[in-house]
């Protein structure tokens, strides 16, 4: 017996159509020159669906059973930490900068 | 502990040393109820998101903390077309080319299942040709780059890490795609001339599906945070 992924083709272009749509949209937001908080929202939003879509649909993982679903999603939310971290060394590296090299520029 | 609990092992108690500690950790134990392979490819998967994610956070890190203005993205990948400047035009053709070949290789996967030879391996083809193409792009794009006077060390327009973000992140990525072409085609070979049908499984076929469909997500973050942003 095979353990495969079996599923309507239908469905495989559905989400190929969905992510061509989300990805002229965000081409769109860099078109039209959109800028501050709107233009960083649909960028993540829009980031976020193509990748929520990829995950679950082409790589089967809405298919998949709960002990491998969390045993790979959860771990990468220490990126997420380590970018936190990262965010705050870089504006203190910014300050840092610009009280002592910025104007030797 | 009562004797009763330990009589339940014989096979594995009977062992000693190495043996013993090696017959512990295998005995009928099985999380993931998938393929090995294929909870391998994810493991792996897992240890590359890492790699990109460090990637991208360093990426940040340097773009943060720069006093020098960051080079515009949609000005320095935008291409002259019938005299007309398109802002990031090759890069939005490399996404559109890259999600056609996740589609055509989730088909793949598909087809692989019902046993149909030629269609899955056609279909496997047609992704790593896109593959291909999605790299002679690349190159493109690296030659009208170096061409200007971009380096790992500085460029025309402002923040020197730039180029050595640029290179790095889209070079890893583009030696991702490379393999994964590499990884496909022989894959699909082994489709065509009936490797996988003497064992009587195409579980292969969605493994390397899972490659390249990361390859493909990758992408997604590098458009949003390199390109867009």
């Amino acid at each position: 017996m095979e353990h495969g992924q079996q599923h309507p083709l239908g469905i495989y272009f559905k989400i190929w159509g969905l992510l061509f749509v989300l990805s002229t949209m965000s081409y769109l937001v860099d078109y039209f020159h959109l800028q501050g908080m709107l233009r960083w929202s649909l960028i993540v939003i829009f980031m976020l669906l193509k990748a929520g879509l990829i995950v679950a649909v082409f790589m089967h993982m809405m298919w998949e059973r709960l002990a491998l679903i969390y045993a790979i999603l959860i771990p990468p939310l220490a990126v997420l930490v380590f970018v936190g971290m990262m965010a705050a060394e870089s504006d203190y590296t910014f300050l840092t900068r610009l009280l002592y090299f910025a104007h030797s520029h | 502990m009562s004797s009763n609990t330990i009589e339940h092992g014989t096979a594995s108690s009977s062992a000693t040393g190495w043996q013993a500690i090696v017959r512990d950790w295998s005995s009928d134990r099985q999380t993931f109820k998938v393929p090995w392979g294929k909870a391998m490819m994810w493991i792996f998967l897992l240890s590359d998101t890492f790699i990109f994610g460090c990637f991208l956070t360093s990426y940040m890190t340097v773009r943060m903390s720069t006093t020098d203005p960051w080079p515009n993205p949609s000005e320095v990948f935008a291409l002259t077309i019938a005299g007309r400047s398109i802002p990031l035009i090759l890069i939005a053709i490399m996404t559109f080319i890259l999600i056609s070949s996740s589609g055509t290789m989730a088909m793949a996967v598909n087809y692989g299942y019902r046993h149909d030879r030629k269609k899955t391996a056609a279909l496997m083809f047609a992704t790593a040709a896109f593959g291909v193409s999605f790299v002679c792009m690349q190159g493109f794009e690296w030659t009208k780059l170096i061409l200007e006077g971009v380096r790992p060390w500085g460029n025309p327009w402002g923040a020197p890490q730039f180029g050595s973000c640029f290179f790095m992140i889209t070079g890893f990525h583009g030696l991702h795609v490379s393999i994964g072409v590499i990884y496909l085609s022989i894959v699909a070979k082994r489709v065509l001339t009936g490797f996988y049908e003497k064992r009587g499984n195409y579980e292969i076929v969605e493994i390397a599906g899972l490659y390249w469909h990361f390859v493909d997500l990758v992408w997604v973050f590098i458009f949003a945070f390199f390109y867009l942003w």
